[in-house]
C-alpha cells in the first residue's frame, strides 16, 4: 500500500531500486538458461573430441528430430507448471493421439490438415477435462492428471485393442513431414521453434500471459488483484492437451508404425524436461525457452551415451540427478536472490524515512 | 442443540464410512456374483496381491498427512528388489542379502528426506527426481536380466499363509505394522504433530513441533518399508528385475486419498486408508476373476482416483452452501 501511494509522487526515488531489483532477477533467470546452454556446448565438445562423428550432419539432424516431440510438450508442460499446476496426462495424450489419428489416416482420410485437427481436438478434450477438473473443481492437479493419465491410457489400449498402425497404410505427406526437411532443416523442429516461439512471446509480452506467471508465484495475490484464475489455469491445460496432440500426430508422422503404448511414460520425461530447464515446480518462474532447452539436453544426453558406448541404462539415473540438481540449484538462487532483494528493501525504506 | 446435530450429521457422512460401506457392498455383491470370489484360496491370494501396495501405504498416509508426498517408492522397490537379484546372482546367501537390501532402502528414503527437510524443496520435485534416479539405478544394477530360483523356505514366507488361515505371511505382517501405524498416528503426540505440520507447518515450528525431524523420520521409514515391499515382491513373483513394481506408486497413493486422507495435509485417518486398500485389491480381484480386461481395470482406477478428491471438494462446496444460508437464516431470525 505504501509503495502504491508512495510511488506516483516521487516516480524516480521509488522507481530506482525497484528497477535494480527487477534487473538483478531478470539476470539470474537469463543465467539459468545460459547456464543449460553452457552445460549443453561442454557436453557436445567434450563427445565431439571423444568420437568426431558425433557432430556429423546425419547425427545433429537425429538429436534435433528426437528432440522437438519431447521440447514441444516441455513447452505446453512450461504453461502449467508456471501456473503451479501439473499435467501427468501428456504422454497417454500422445499415445491415444498418435493411435487413434493414426487410424483415421490409415483408413483412406489423407488430408493431413483434417489429421492435424483430429489429433488436436483429442488433445484439446483431454486438456478440457483436466482443466475443467483442476481450474473449477479445486482438485490438486497432481491428482487429477494421475488420473486422467490412467483413464486416457485405459482408453487406448482399448480402442487399440492389441492392433498396430503401419507405415505402409499412412499417407505418404504424412510420413514425409515426420521424416522430411526443408533447407535441409527437418519439418518437425521448425514446427517446435514456432510452437515456442509464440508461445513464448504471448507469456513474455501480452498482460495476460504475464497472468499465469502471478498465478503461480502466489494464486492468493492473484485473485486480489483480479486475475480470472479459473480461465488462465483451463487455458494451460487446453495449451498442454492441444500440444500433446500436436505431438501425437508428429509422433505418427515421425515414427510410423505405432502401437498403442506410444510415448508411455513421458510424462515424467517431460517434467524433468521442464524442470531441468529452470521453470520451478512451485510455480512463477521459468520459461518456455529454458523449458525447450531442458529437453534438447536431456535428449542430447541419450545420443551422448551411445555414442560413448555406455549402457543405456545409465540415461535414466543421470536425468534423475540432473533434475535433483536443477532444483537445488534453483532453490539456493532463489534464497540468495529474496536476501539481496529484501536487503535492497531495506535500504530503500531507510531512505525513504530519511526523507 | 442445533450444532450438536449438526456435528452428528458430519459424522455420519463421513468419508471413511462411506468407503468401509463401499468395501462391504462390494464384498457382498462379490460374493453373489462370482462363485469363485468368496473361497479362502481366492480371498488369500487377493490379500497376497495387495501385499507391497498396503505396506507402503502405511509410511505414505502419515508422509501425506504431514502435506508430503513419496512418488519414489516403486522406484526403491525395483531398485531393492534387482539389488536382491544381483546379490544373489553373486552367491551371496539371503541371510545377508535381507539387511544389506533393507539398509539401500532406508538410505534411499534418507536421501529423499534430507533433501526435502535439509534444502527446503517441494516433496514432490525431490521424489519425481529420486523417482526417476533409483529407477536408473535399478537397470543400472540388473539391466534388463530377471534372477529365479531363490530358496524354497524365503519363497514361501512370501506366498504361503498362515496355517489354518486364509492369511498370507506379509498381510500378517502388514496387520502388525499397520496397528503400530494407527497408534502413532492417532494416539500418540508424534501423530498429533503430524497433523499439525500438515494443517499449518508454520503454526506447528512455532509451536515448538521438531518439523524437519518428523518429516526425515517419515521419509526414511518411507524407504525401508518401500525397500522391505521389494524383498516381499522379489520372493512373491521368485523373480528379481529392475522394472519390478513400476507404476506402484500411484496405485498407492490413489489408495491414501481414496481412504480419505487430504492431498494437502492435515486430514485423514488410517482405518480410511485400510478400507480403501481392501477396496481397491477386491475392485481388482473382481474384475481379474470376471475377465474384464487390464485396459478396463485401469480406467477404473483412474476413475477412482478422480472421484477420491472430487467427492470430498464437492461435498465441501455444498456444506458451504448449506452453511451459508443458515448463517443469512439465523440472521434473519436474530434481527427481529
Amino acid at each position: 500500500m505504501t509503495v502504491l501511494t508512495q510511488s506516483p509522487a516521487k516516480p524516480g526515488d521509488a522507481g530506482g531500486p525497484a528497477g535494480g531489483g527487477r534487473r538483478l532477477v531478470d539476470m539470474v533467470l537469463r543465467a539459468r538458461e545460459l547456464s543449460i546452454l553452457g552445460a549443453l556446448i561442454v557436453l557436445v565438445v567434450a563427445t565431439t573430441i571423444a568420437n568426431p562423428r558425433f557432430l556429423s550432419e546425419q547425427g545433429v539432424k537425429d538429436i534435433f528430430l528426437n528432440a522437438s516431440i519431447l521440447a514441444l510438450l516441455a513447452v505446453g508442460q512450461t504453461m502449467v507448471v508456471v501456473t503451479r499446476n501439473i499435467d501427468l496426462s501428456v504422454g497417454s495424450v500422445v499415445g491415444l493421439v498418435a493411435f487413434v489419428s493414426g487410424k483415421y489416416a490409415s483408413t483412406g482420410h489423407h488430408n493431413l490438415v483434417l489429421i492435424a485437427l483430429v489429433g488436436v481436438a483429442i488433445g484439446l478434450a483431454c486438456g478440457l477435462v483436466n482443466g475443467l477438473l483442476v481450474s473449477f473443481c479445486k482438485v490438486p492437479a497432481l491428482v487429477v492428471t494421475l488420473g486422467t493419465l490412467y483413464v486416457i491410457q485405459g482408453l487406448d489400449h482399448y480402442i487399440a485393442h492389441g492392433d498396430q498402425i503401419g507405415a505402409a497404410d499412412l499417407p505418404s505427406a504424412l510420413l514425409s513431414l515426420g521424416n522430411d526437411e526443408v533447407l535441409g532443416i527437418p519439418y518437425l523442429p521448425i514446427i517446435t521453434v514456432i510452437a515456442m516461439l509464440i508461445i513464448g512471446f504471448y507469456l513474455r509480452s501480452y498482460s495476460s500471459g504475464r497472468e499465469f506467471y502471478a498465478i503461480g508465484s502466489s494464486p492468493e495475490a492473484a485473485r486480489l488483484a483480479g486475475v480470472p484464475i479459473r480461465r488462465r489455469v483451463l487455458t494451460a491445460y487446453l495449451v498442454s492437451g492441444g500440444l500433446a496432440g500436436l505431438a501425437g500426430v508428429l509422433w505418427l508422422a515421425r515414427f510410423g508404425t505405432v502401437v498403442a503404448d506410444a510415448a508411455h511414460g513421458w510424462e515424467l520425461k517431460v517434467v524433468s524436461a521442464v524442470v531441468v530447464g529452470g521453470v520451478a515446480i512451485v510455480g512463477g518462474t521459468g520459461t518456455v525457452y529454458g523449458a525447450a532447452l531442458g529437453a534438447l539436453l536431456l535428449t542430447t544426453i541419450g545420443s551422448v551415451l551411445v555414442v560413448l558406448k555406455v549402457t543405456p541404462f545409465w540415461q535414466d539415473a543421470i536425468t534423475g540427478v540432473l533434475l535433483l540438481l536443477a532444483i537445488t540449484v534453483d532453490r539456493l538462487l532463489a534464497l540468495r536472490v529474496t536476501r539481496v532483494l529484501r536487503a535492497r528493501g531495506r535500504k530503500m525504506r531507510r531512505t525513504r524515512d530519511a526523507a | 442443540m442445533r450444532l450438536d446435530a449438526q456435528g452428528l450429521t458430519r459424522n455420519l457422512v463421513r468419508w471413511e464410512t462411506a468407503v468401509t460401506l463401499l468395501l462391504v457392498l462390494v464384498f457382498a455383491s462379490g460374493a453373489g456374483f462370482s462363485p469363485d470370489f468368496a473361497n479362502s484360496g481366492n480371498l488369500s491370494f487377493a490379500l497376497g496381491d495387495l501385499s507391497e501396495i498396503a505396506l507402503i501405504a502405511l509410511p505414505m498416509t502419515m508422509l501425506v498427512v504431514c502435506g508430503q508426498v513419496d512418488l519414489s517408492v516403486a522406484s526403491v522397490l525395483g531398485l531393492c528388489s534387482a539389488l536382491t537379484g544381483k546379490l544373489w546372482d553373486g552367491g551371496m546367501p539371503i541371510e545377508t542379502i535381507i539387511p544389506i537390501v533393507l539398509l539401500v532402502g532406508l538410505v534411499c528414503g534418507l536421501v529423499n528426506g534430507l533433501l526435502v527437510t535439509r534444502l527446503g524443496l517441494p516433496s514432490l520435485a525431490v521424489t519425481i527426481g529420486t523417482l526417476t534416479l533409483y529407477r536408473g539405478l535399478a537397470y543400472v544394477t540388473l539391466g534388463t536380466e530377471a534372477v529365479a530360483e531363490f530358496p524354497q523356505q524365503y519363497t514361501d514366507l512370501a506366498t504361503k499363509s498362515i496355517p489354518g488361515t486364509f492369511i498370507p505371511y506379509p498381510i500378517a505382517f502388514f496387520a502388525v505394522l499397520a496397528i503400530a501405524t494407527a497408534i502413532t498416528l492417532h494416539a500418540t503426540g508424534a501423530g498429533r504433530a503430524m497433523f499439525a505440520i500438515g494443517a499449518q507447518e508454520d503454526a506447528a515450528y512455532f509451536a515448538g513441533i521438531r518439523v524437519k525431524r518428523i518429516k526425515l523420520v517419515l521419509f526414511a521409514v518411507s524407504g525401508l518399508v518401500a525397500g522391505f515391499a521389494g524383498l516381499v515382491y522379489t520372493l512373491r513373483y521368485g523373480s528379481a528385475r529392475a522394472d519390478n513394481g513400476l507404476g506402484l506408486e500411484l496405485t498407492v497413493i490413489a489408495a491414501v486419498l481414496l481412504g480419505g486422507v487430504d492431498f494437502d495435509g492435515g486430514k485423514g485417518t488410517l482405518g480410511g486408508v485400510i478400507a480403501a486398500v481392501l477396496l481397491i485389491g477386491i475392485l481388482r480381484n473382481l474384475l481379474m476373476l470376471n475377465d474384464v480386461s487390464t485396459e478396463i481395470q485401469s480406467i477404473v482406477t483412474g476413475l477412482l482416483l478422480i472421484v477420491s478428491v472430487l467427492t470430498p471438494r464437492l461435498i465441501a462446496v455444498v456444506r458451504e452452501i448449506r452453511d451459508r444460508r443458515q448463517a443469512v437464516a439465523g440472521a434473519a431470525t436474530a434481527t427481529p
